[in-house]
C-alpha cells in the first residue's frame, strides 16, 4: 500500500475545499461588480469600494471594530498566557475549575456568554459601550489563548526551565529568556486569533454594546438583515483579505521560527 | 578523608507516599569522581536534584564547604547540571548556550568571549559556536551541555545520566574522555548512572543505590571484588551464589555442593547462613579432577556462549543448579563443549562470604 | 519549581480572578434573574437585592424569587419546539458534517507529508474568517435571483426560481458551511496519528482494503469522531447568526427564542430561563468535552 493520492482522495479534499472556498469567492468576484443589480454581473468595476469611503458609519464602525480588537487581543493574550502557564502546574486548588473556565468558553453558545456578560454590567452597574464589549471580548478570546499556549507549553522541555535557573538564571528572568522564546510562535498565533474572533463576534457585542459603539459586525448585521448590498460586498472583502492575509504570512513566518512545527500543527488542528 | 566538599546529613525526600530518598547520609571529597550507581527509580536522580536545588528535602541537610545550602536558590548555588536530555537552548546558538551561564553572572564581553574560545577548544567544539543545536550530532550536543556547565566553574558538577543518549561505540569513548577531563580540570564530578560499567569505568568512587538508601560505597575494584551483599554482588556484574552454613573453624562452608574452604567470614558467627559469592571468571574448569587444595565441583556443560576473547559456559551440577563460568580463549586455551564433564574450581580466597 | 514568589502567585491569580468575575460570576446573576420577575424598571426585573437594607433585605429578597419562569418555559409549547427544533438542528448538521467531513479529512491524511501543512492551513483559513461573512455570502447565493438558482435554470433542472432563503435547507447549508472546519480537524488529526504500519499489518494478516478501513482506522477514529461532534453539536444548539439571516419565521431556534426575549420582549428573566435550561441540556456535553481535552492534552506530550 502506498501513501498518496488516490481518486478518492483527491476528490474528496478537492470538493471539500471547493466547498469551503466557492461562496466566499463568488462573495469577492461580486464586489468588483459594476452593476447595482447584485445578481447580474455588469463587468468590472471598483465603484463600491469608493462608496466605502463616503460611508461615514461603516468607517466609523470599522475603526471601533479595530481598537477594540487591538485592546482585547493584547489583553486576552497576557491573561490567556499567564493562565497558560498556571495550567502548567499540575497541583494547584481550584485547578479543576478554573481549567472548567478556560474550556467551556470555547464551546459555550454565544448566546449565553453575550446575556451573562450584559447582566452582569447591569448589575454592577458599568454604562454599556466600547469597553463592556472589550471587557467581553478579552474573556472569551483569552480562553482560546490559554489553550494554543497551554498546547505549546507541553512541548517544552522542564529541563531546559531548569538548565537556566542551575546556570544562575533567577526564575522571572527564566520565564522571560527561556520559557517566552520558545513559546512566542504560539503566542502571536493566539493574539492573531484574538484578534481575529474579535473582529468577527456579532452575538456577545449584539447584548454588550451601548449607544455609540457599533462594532462592524453589529453594522454589516444589521445591513445584512435588509438584503444583499454591493457595498457590504466590498467591505466583506476587505475584511476577508485582510484576516487571510495575515494568517498566512503568521503561519509563515511561525514556521520558520517553529521548532516542532509538525506538532503544534497537530495541536492547533485538536484545539481549534 | 580531607572536609568534604559536599556533604548529605540524613537527607530524606518523598514523593506522595513514595520515599525516593530514605535518611541517606554520604560525603563527597574534592577533586573526586563520585558515582551513583542503581537501577531506576532508585532515588539517584531525586539526590542530585536536590544537590542542584530543584527539589527540597524534607528532613536532613545539605552542607556545600560545610555550609547548609538549604536556603540558597538553585540559580545561586555553586553547583552545575549537566541535563540527561542536555536541555540545550534551542533558539539559541552554541556560543549564547555556552556564554549563558556567565551572561547571569554579568562577566565582560571579553571575559565572556575568552572562556566561551577556551571551552571550544576544550570540548573539540571549534568551528561550531555559530550553528544551533538541531545543527548537531548527539555527541556534539552532548560536549556542548558539558561545557555549557563546566564553564562556569562549578565546585562541583552533577551529571545525570550524561552519556545515555549516546550510541553505544560514542559512550565507549566518552567515558575516557570524561574521566580524563575530570582529572585535568580537577572539579568534583558527581554522576548518577544505572550503567555499572560506566560507573567502573569513570568513577573513583561508587555508591550504590537501591531503595533511597546507600547499600555500599567503596572505590569500583572494591565494590566489584567485595560486595557486601548478595543484592550489590548481582547488580555489578554477573555472579554465582551458593548457599550453605558456616563450621565451627569459621575456615569451612558446609553447602549441599560438599563442603567449601574459605579465607574470610567476613565476621560471620559458626553456624550462621551465609551465602558464597564467586565471580564467573574467578573459577576455573577442567575435565580432570583438580588438587584438594583449591575447592571445586564437578558438573556437565550445558551451553557455551562464544565471545570471541573469552567464552561462557553454563554448567550444570548434580543437584540441578547451574553455574556460570567465564573462560579466556587465548593461547593454549582449553575448550569444552555441550556435553563434556568439567571441573570448576577455585582459590579459597576468590570467593566471598556474604552475610546478607 | 517549588519555590513560588508571591509575583509568580500574582501572575497565576489574575487569569483566575478574571475568569470568576467575567464567566462564573455572570452565570449565578443569569441563574438569580431566572428565578425573578419582569418590571417596567431599570433594571427590567424584580427583585433587586438591596444591599444597604440588611438581613431584612435578603429576607425580601429571597422571598421574592420564585420559579415561574421555569414554569412558562414548560407550559408554552414555543419554548418546547424550539428546543426541539435546535436540537434536531444541531444533530442533523452535525450528522450531515460527519459525512462531508470523513472523506475530507481521510484524504488529507493520506496526502502526502510535504502537503499536509498547506492542506490544514486551507482548511483553518476559513475559520478565521468572518462567521457572519460566511453566512451572508449564501444569502448572495440563495436568494431568489441568486447565482443558485440562476445556474440551476440555465442546466434546466428546475424551470422557476426556488425560495431557497427563510427555509431550514437553507439553515443547515448556512450551519454545514460555517462548522465544516471543527469537524474536519479533529478527524483529520485523529486519522493522521494513526500508524500506517497498522494498516500493513491488516493487509498482511489477509484482510482486504475495505475492511481495513471499518475494521482498523474507523474505530481509531473515534476520538477525533467524539471530538469534531461536540465541537460542532453544543454551539449549533444555540446558535443565532445562521438561522436569523437564513431561516424562516415559523419555528425559531432557541438562541433566536432568546434574543427575541431578550431584545424584542425586554423579558429578562425569560430570557434567562431559557439560557439556564439550555446550559442544563449542554452541561453533560460540555463536560465531556472538557474530559477529552484533557485527555488529548496529556496524549500529546
Amino acid at each position: 500500500m502506498k501513501r498518496g493520492l488516490s481518486t478518492f482522495n483527491v476528490v474528496a479534499v478537492a470538493l471539500g475545499l471547493a466547498f469551503l472556498y466557492l461562496p466566499i469567492t463568488i462573495l469577492m468576484l461580486y464586489s468588483f461588480n459594476a452593476s447595482h443589480l447584485v445578481t447580474v454581473w455588469g463587468g468590472w468595476s471598483l465603484q463600491w469600494y469608493g462608496e466605502l469611503l463616503h460611508d461615514q458609519a461603516l468607517l466609523e464602525a470599522a475603526w471601533v471594530s479595530l481598537r477594540i480588537g487591538l485592546i482585547s487581543a493584547t489583553a486576552a493574550t497576557i491573561l490567556g498566557t499567564l493562565g497558560a502557564l498556571a495550567l502548567r502546574n499540575k497541583r494547584f486548588r481550584g485547578r479543576l475549575l478554573f481549567s472548567g473556565m478556560v474550556y467551556a468558553p470555547l464551546v459555550m453558545p454565544e448566546v449565553i456568554t453575550g446575556l451573562s456578560l450584559l447582566l452582569l454590567f447591569v448589575a454592577v452597574g458599568i454604562d454599556r459601550g466600547f469597553w463592556t464589549i472589550a471587557l467581553a471580548h478579552t474573556t472569551l478570546t483569552m480562553c482560546f489563548v490559554t489553550v494554543i499556549v497551554q498546547s505549546r507549553l507541553l512541548t517544552v522541555d522542564r529541563s531546559l526551565e531548569e538548565a537556566a535557573v542551575d546556570l544562575g538564571c533567577p526564575p522571572w528572568k527564566t520565564l522571560l529568556t527561556v520559557t517566552l522564546p520558545l513559546i512566542a510562535p504560539a503566542i502571536v498565533a493566539g493574539w492573531m486569533l484574538a484578534f481575529s474572533l474579535s473582529l468577527d463576534d456579532l452575538v456577545i457585542a449584539s447584548f454588550t454594546t451601548g449607544p455609540g459603539a457599533t462594532t462592524l459586525p453589529l453594522r454589516i448585521y444589521s445591513e445584512a438583515r435588509l438584503g444583499v448590498k454591493p457595498e457590504i460586498n466590498a467591505i466583506c472583502t476587505i475584511v476577508v483579505a485582510v484576516v487571510a492575509l495575515a494568517t498566512v504570512a503568521a503561519s509563515l513566518a511561525a514556521k520558520r521560527t517553529s521548532l516542532e512545527d509538525e506538532h503544534e500543527r497537530d495541536a492547533l488542528a485538536a484545539q481549534v | 578523608m580531607r572536609r568534604p566538599l559536599v556533604r548529605f546529613e540524613g537527607v530524606s525526600k518523598r514523593f506522595g507516599g513514595v520515599t525516593a530518598v530514605d535518611r541517606l547520609t554520604l560525603d563527597i571529597a574534592p577533586n573526586e569522581f563520585f558515582a551513583l550507581l542503581g537501577p531506576s527509580g532508585c532515588g539517584k536522580t531525586t539526590l542530585l536534584r536536590m544537590l542542584a536545588g530543584f527539589e527540597t528535602p524534607d528532613e536532613g541537610r545539605i552542607l556545600l564547604d560545610g555550609e547548609d545550602i538549604a536556603a540558597t536558590p538553585p540559580h545561586q548555588r555553586p553547583v552545575n547540571m549537566m541535563f540527561q536530555s542536555y536541555a540545550l537552548f534551542p533558539h539559541l546558538s552554541v556560543e549564547s548556550n555556552i556564554a549563558f551561564g556567565l551572561r547571569q553572572e554579568k562577566q565582560s564581553k571579553d571575559e565572556i568571549a575568552t572562556r566561551v574560545a577556551a571551552m571550544l577548544v576544550l570540548l573539540h567544539l571549534e568551528g561550531l559556536g555559530r550553528r544551533k543545536p538541531d545543527q548537531l550530532s548527539g555527541g556534539q550536543r552532548q560536549r556542548v551541555a558539558l561545557a555549557r556547565s563546566l564553564v562556569k566553574r562549578p565546585r562541583v558538577l552533577l551529571l545525570d545520566e550524561p552519556l545515555a543518549a549516546l550510541d553505544k561505540k560514542l559512550r565507549g569513548q566518552t567515558q575516557f574522555e570524561l574521566a580524563e577531563l575530570q582529572r585535568k580540570l580537577g572539579t568534583s564530578f558527581v554522576i548518577v548512572t544505572h550503567d555499572q560499567d560506566e560507573a567502573m569505568i569513570m568513577a573513583s568512587r561508587i555508591g550504590v543505590m537501591n531503595h533511597g538508601k546507600l547499600i555500599q560505597i567503596g572505590a569500583p575494584a572494591d565494590v566489584y571484588e567485595r560486595p557486601e551483599s548478595r543484592w550489590v554482588a548481582g547488580f555489578i556484574g554477573d555472579v554465582n551464589l551458593i548457599e550453605g552454613g558456616l563450621e565451627k573453624s569459621r575456615k569451612i562452608i558446609d553447602t549441599a555442593h560438599g563442603q567449601f574452604r574459605i579465607d574470610n567470614a567476613a565476621g560471620a558467627m559458626a553456624g550462621e547462613r551465609v551465602w558464597l559469592a564467586l565471580r564467573p571468571e574467578r573459577l576455573s574448569l577442567a575435565t580432570k579432577r583438580p588438587s584438594a587444595r583449591n575447592n571445586s565441583i564437578v558438573g556437565t556443560v550445558h551451553d557455551v556462549a562464544f565471545l570471541g576473547d573469552t567464552s561462557i559456559y553454563h554448567v550444570r551440577l548434580a543437584s540441578g543448579s547451574r553455574l556460570i563460568v567465564s573462560a579466556s580463549n587465548g593461547g593454549q586455551a582449553a575448550r569444552f563443549s555441550a556435553g563434556d564433564k568439567v571441573w570448576a574450581s577455585w582459590t579459597p580466597d576468590a570467593a566471598v562470604v556474604l552475610r546478607r | 519549581m517549588s519555590d513560588r514568589s508571591w509575583t509568580t502567585r500574582l501572575l497565576i491569580l489574575a487569569p483566575y480572578l478574571w475568569l470568576v468575575a467575567l464567566f462564573l460570576v455572570p452565570f449565578l446573576i443569569v441563574f438569580k434573574i431566572s428565578l425573578s420577575q419582569t418590571a417596567l424598571a431599570q433594571p427590567p426585573y424584580l427583585p433587586v437585592f438591596d444591599v444597604s437594607a440588611g438581613l431584612s433585605g435578603a429576607v425580601d429578597f429571597l422571598g421574592g424569587l420564585s420559579a415561574d419562569n421555569y414554569r412558562l418555559l414548560g407550559s408554552d409549547t414555543i419554548y418546547i419546539f424550539s428546543y426541539l427544533k435546535s436540537l434536531q438542528i444541531a444533530a442533523v448538521s452535525t450528522a450531515i458534517m460527519l459525512v462531508i467531513g470523513y472523506p475530507v479529512a481521510y484524504g488529507m491524511s493520506r496526502a502526502r507529508r510535504a502537503w499536509q501543512p498547506l492542506l490544514v492551513m486551507l482548511i483553518i483559513l476559513p475559520f478565521w474568517t468572518s462567521f457572519l461573512i460566511r453566512i451572508y455570502a449564501w444569502i448572495n447565493i440563495l436568494q431568489r435571483d441568486g447565482l443558485l438558482n440562476q445556474v440551476l435554470m440555465a442546466l434546466g433542472i428546475i424551470d422557476e426560481p426556488v425560495a431557497w432563503l427563510a427555509s431550514d435547507t437553507a439553515i443547515y447549508i448556512g450551519i454545514v458551511y460555517s462548522y465544516l472546519p471543527f469537524m474536519v480537524l479533529p478527524l483529520y488529526a485523529a486519522l493522521e496519528k494513526i500508524d500506517y504500519t497498522l494498516l500493513e499489518a491488516a493487509a498482511d494478516l489477509g484482510c482486504p482494503r475495505w475492511k481495513s478501513f471499518w475494521l482498523v482506522t474507523f474505530p481509531l477514529s473515534f476520538p477525533g469522531i467524539a471530538a469534531g461532534f461536540l465541537l460542532c453539536f453544543i454551539p449549533i444548539v444555540g446558535e443565532f447568526v445562521a438561522p436569523d439571516l437564513l431561516g424562516g419565521s415559523e419555528t425559531l431556534m432557541i438562541g433566536q427564542t432568546l434574543w427575541t426575549e431578550f431584545f424584542s420582549n425586554k423579558d429578562w428573566p425569560a430570557a434567562s430561563a431559557i439560557a439556564v435550561v439550555l446550559l442544563t441540556l449542554l452541561l453533560a456535553p460540555i463536560l465531556f468535552y472538557e474530559r477529552l481535552q484533557q485527555r488529548a492534552l496529556t496524549e500529546n506530550r
